[in-house]
């Protein structure tokens, strides 16, 4: 990271990402490579063009005294600009360090004085405010650079600058000493891929943030590899609309468009982002699950409100769709009576809702981070939506696995990723090795050493299995795994999301680790079940009626036995089936401690407040009486009292044993 | 962004608001409708550059003032001078083509219109072809709405509501709505800019969105602003002077500081009998 090594031979293979800018610079000169709306109108950069702009801009930083090696902060959403920079620093050697535009300063401090951050380019007022309030905590910290200049004008200007005025000081060098731009692409020679491309800083959910060191190789293969499995050329679009310091964005958004000289699209503002995307007509999407979920939902309530024969079209070409969508998609024979109702569906239904979420041209879209419900993955891709599931994470310079076209099924995240790796460990923690393992946490040898053992196996924190079909299945953070008395596998986070995809269940909480066999309480959602119960004419007067009644009981039972029966196929998680359950008479609720403010299920919280509960679930009485506190919305606490049924499940024989029993 | 640079940029304003010239100076107006008297005797000024407060208790006289001002109500006694212009009454069409915009202390847009569309009707005093060219809508015509339609962009760009521009008004928030009809006066380009309660109704965060845009209304645009306002806190930290009206008349004038500790509008304010 110190300084160069004026002895090393300039390479020429195209192993950094400037070296990527000047191949796409000549090659794809007139190709767009970045688009931005600007007063409603989309503005286009061709690579020639964004290839002079990052050189104005990095010799502009290079007068302003960034040197080799030193770090520069990048803060802001998704702006060309912003990922010009991060281009214009590696091309003199220095190092990008996007950090999350959201933080509040305090969070912020952290990373850049960890990062020893010397230059920081920042998108507008804001971010200048946040940083100029953090300077004397940053004494490596010299110039700031803003983009946005709204607001700006009366602050001192000693040590902050515009952007443009980098790129123009950048500009007036060229102008005047013409050795310039041969001295920028000597700099850019002197780079090679062993060189520190970025430093990400991961969110941490326990202690600090840790800088995930990846080099320009980490980031060429993986991205050359990525295009390659999904056949990603110059010609797919992109548009640009998740943090720039997370590394899911990094690859998609720059490595990958880098690598096959893509064109990247920046939305004119986070809300505008579902807008322009229809503008754009992106050809490669990356979103969370939760995203597709409200896509669905808006289609949902919206043909709620539709006239009775778009409603009726609706259902009945969905039905087709989701009896035959999928196959056509995966080039599946499929009878030709339903190809030709697919036909008419697509003209009819499909095409337009394609065009609503703005992914009529999509040929690939992702998805990760949690788990996606089978329905709502299903529902995209029976539209003809080339929607898939991968696996990764900033260690890994996101890719682990990823599902190739064919294979694509809901409950999982498909085979290893080209040239990765991938082992189980004896306590069923995934471990992976392959092109994009990081090079180390900046500044933290413990952490490194704790992570990424001497062979380059990376332990990925998370638990999971490869199914029979040799795809990787996650089913929890290793350590949340636990193991029922027999030695099976207990995956509580795996249960309680399979059951929490059906539209009944708000939360569910497994117990079983150190027991004889698994149980689980449940939650049931008031506004899908009180829903369900108007219909249905079941009457209720309080949550804890509707909760305890017999109907209500009786569907969560066919639920559980659902869960069940699939857990049976799975030779690993066969014996984690559920065979006791309760339905809690009172809703989880962060105000009681129950949830985290971020309504994640606290387990062992829970487990000390319902300890009765829990005796009960094992000792096989059949209800039980529990009093318990209540804080209601004002503030106001209070106690409710209620008899919990407790129902036994009958479980499936796992598919295993099954078979033998059949061959016998 | 860097397009703003063109209509962002005015003179610089260094000087301290009682050095600045004045825009506006009401003297010794009343009105009074019937036996009403609803303003009595009452001067102020307006000086460039600054952030003017009303404020006083209900049935003041606050609204009427601004009334009198863009030439609405027309006083029975005093002068207006506006850019050095004294007038004994002011018309409202003179006050929009001279530069005085304003907005309505119950928001009033075309509700069935979209936000680029209300924010439109602002540039109406400044298209110069008449209706027949327009629907013609060629060669000259059309480059005056581009022209126009630039100037509403920059509108929508520097008030942060790209994301409504086409949705009608009617079906916005009302802090959303508060925010475009800021935006229609500021697409007359005012010199003066009066607004009627800009945060009536809003909670905090609206609240909070909307005195930063005066600011920079005032401070990128170099918009001179008058505001009433209910919310004391608001007034103390946006203005740099305030005039206090009760009853029609004016009890106070002066830096915030200067008014908040005034006894008569202290007691005004907690109503103590006179």
């Amino acid at each position: 990271m110190s300084g160069t090594i004026p002895s090393r031979a300039p390479s020429s293979e195209l192993d950094t990402i400037p070296k990527l800018l000047l191949r796409n610079a000549s090659r794809l000169a007139a190709r767009p490579a970045y688009r931005e709306k600007d007063l409603g109108i989309w503005q286009t950069w061709t690579w020639a063009q964004v290839r002079d702009e990052i050189r104005e801009l990095a010799i502009g930083l290079y007068i302003l005294g960034l040197k080799r090696g030193e770090t520069v902060a990048i803060i802001g959403d998704n702006r060309p600009r912003l990922y010009w920079t991060f281009a214009a620093a590696q091309s003199i050697g220095a190092i990008p360090v996007p950090v999350y535009q959201d933080a509040v300063a305090a969070e912020m401090a952290y990373v850049l004085s960890h990062a020893e951050i010397a230059l920081a380019v920042v998108e507008n007022q804001e971010q200048v405010d946040k940083v100029l309030s953090l300077a004397d905590q940053i004494p490596t910290l010299r110039r700031i650079v803003y983009e946005d200049p709204r607001g700006l004008k009366k602050y001192d200007h000693t040590r902050l600058h515009s952007f443009e005025e980098v790129q123009s000081l950048g500009r007036q060098e060229l102008k005047t000493n013409p050795a310039t731009d041969d001295w920028w692409h000597e700099e850019i020679a002197q780079g090679s891929g062993s060189d520190i491309s970025v430093m990400l800083y991961t969110s941490g959910t326990t202690g600090q943030p840790k800088g995930v060191v990846l080099s320009h190789e980490n980031l060429i293969r993986t991205a050359v590899n990525a295009n390659a499995f999904d056949k990603l050329s110059e010609k797919e679009e992109i548009i640009a609309y998740l943090p720039m310091a997370w590394v899911g964005d990094h690859i998609f958004s720059y490595g990958q468009a880098f690598a096959a000289g893509f064109c990247v699209a920046c939305p004119e503002s986070l809300e505008t982002a579902m807008e322009d995307r229809r503008e754009i007509g992106p050809t490669f999407f990356f979103g969370p699950p939760r995203r597709f979920e409200a896509g669905l939902t808006d289609i949902v309530v919206r043909m709620q409100d539709a006239s009775r024969l778009k409603r009726w079209m609706f259902d009945t070409f969905m039905r087709i769709a989701r009896r035959s969508g999928e196959q056509i998609l995966e080039g599946k024979p499929v009878p030709l009576s339903d190809r030709l109702l697919y036909w008419i569906g697509d003209k009819l239904v499909y095409a337009p809702l394609r065009n609503r979420l703005g992914l009529s041209r999509l040929k690939i879209g992702y998805t990760a981070g949690e788990a996606i419900g089978p329905e709502i993955f299903r529902f995209y891709r029976s539209l003809g939506i080339n929607l898939k599931q991968l696996y990764g994470q900033t260690e890994a310079t996101v890719y682990i696995t990823m599902q190739p076209d064919g294979e694509i099924f809901a409950d999982t995240v498909g085979p290893p990723a080209p040239d990765v790796d991938i082992r189980i460990a004896d306590n069923g923690e995934v471990l992976f090795r392959g092109p994009g393992v990081f090079q180390h946490y900046h500044k933290n040898e413990a952490a490194t050493a704790a992570t990424k053992n001497a062979d380059g196996w990376v332990h990925t924190g998370d638990a999971g299995f490869f199914d029979s079909r040799g795809h990787l299945v996650i089913i929890d953070r290793a350590k949340d795994v636990g193991h029922l008395n027999d030695g099976a596998l207990l995956a509580p986070k795996y249960l309680e999301n399979k059951l929490k995809f059906f539209p009944e269940v708000k939360e569910a909480v497994v117990f079983g680790d150190g027991r004889d066999f698994a149980t689980m309480f449940i939650n049931i959602d008031l506004v899908s079940v009180g829903n369900w119960a108007e219909r249905n004419n079941v009457m209720y007067g309080s949550y804890q009626e509707l909760a305890g009644h017999p109907e209500v009981y009786a569907m969560i039972e066919r639920r559980v036995d659902e869960i069940n029966a699939q857990l049976a196929q799975e030779p690993k998680m066969a014996s984690s089936q559920i065979r006791r359950f309760l339905v809690l008479p009172k809703e989880l609720d962060a105000d009681d401690g129950e949830l985290t403010r971020t309504q994640k299920v606290r387990r062992g919280f829970i487990a000390d407040r319902y300890a009765p509960l829990i005796r009960a679930l094992y000792d096989g009485s059949k209800e039980c009486h529990i009093r318990t506190e209540v804080t209601f919305e004002d503030g106001r606490k209070g106690m409710i009292e209620a008899d919990v049924r407790i129902v036994d499940m009958p479980t499936h024989q796992p598919m295993a044993t099954a078979l033998k029993e059949a061959a016998e | 962004m860097k397009a703003d640079a063109a209509l962002l940029d005015r003179t610089p304003l260094g000087a301290l608001p009682e050095e600045r010239e004045v825009l506006l100076a009401v003297e010794n107006v009343s009105l009074s409708f019937g036996g009403v008297r609803a303003i009595r005797d009452v001067s102020f000024d307006i000086r460039k550059g600054e952030i003017r407060a009303i404020i006083g208790p209900n049935g003041a006289g606050k609204t009427s003032m601004l009334n009198v001002v863009n030439g609405f109500y027309h006083p029975q006694q005093g002068t207006i001078t506006y850019k050095g212009r004294r007038r004994h009454q002011m018309r409202p069409y003179i006050a929009a083509s001279q530069g005085i915009a304003r907005t309505f202390q119950n928001v009033a847009l075309f509700k069935g219109m979209s936000t680029l569309d209300n924010i439109m009707t602002g540039r109406t005093l400044k298209m110069r072809r008449g209706i027949l060219a327009q629907a013609v809508y060629w060669g000259w015509s059309q480059k005056e709405e581009i022209r126009h339609r630039e100037v509403v962009e920059r509108i929508v760009d520097f008030l942060e509501i790209q994301h409504i521009r086409k949705t009608p008004v009617g079906k916005l928030p009302y802090g959303l709505q508060k925010r475009v009809e800021l935006g229609r006066a500021l697409a007359t380009e005012p010199e003066l800019l009066l607004l009627d309660e800009p945060m009536a109704g809003m909670n905090l965060e609206e609240k909070q969105d909307m005195s930063r845009f005066v600011l920079d209304v005032n401070d990128q645009l170099g918009t001179t602003i008058a505001l009433i306002e209910h919310d004391m806190g608001v007034v103390m930290d946006l203005s740099d002077r305030v005039v206090v009206l009760d009853y029609g008349q004016k009890i106070a004038d002066g830096t915030p500081e200067e008014v908040q500790n005034n006894q008569s509008v202290i007691d005004a304010y907690l109503g103590v009998a006179r």
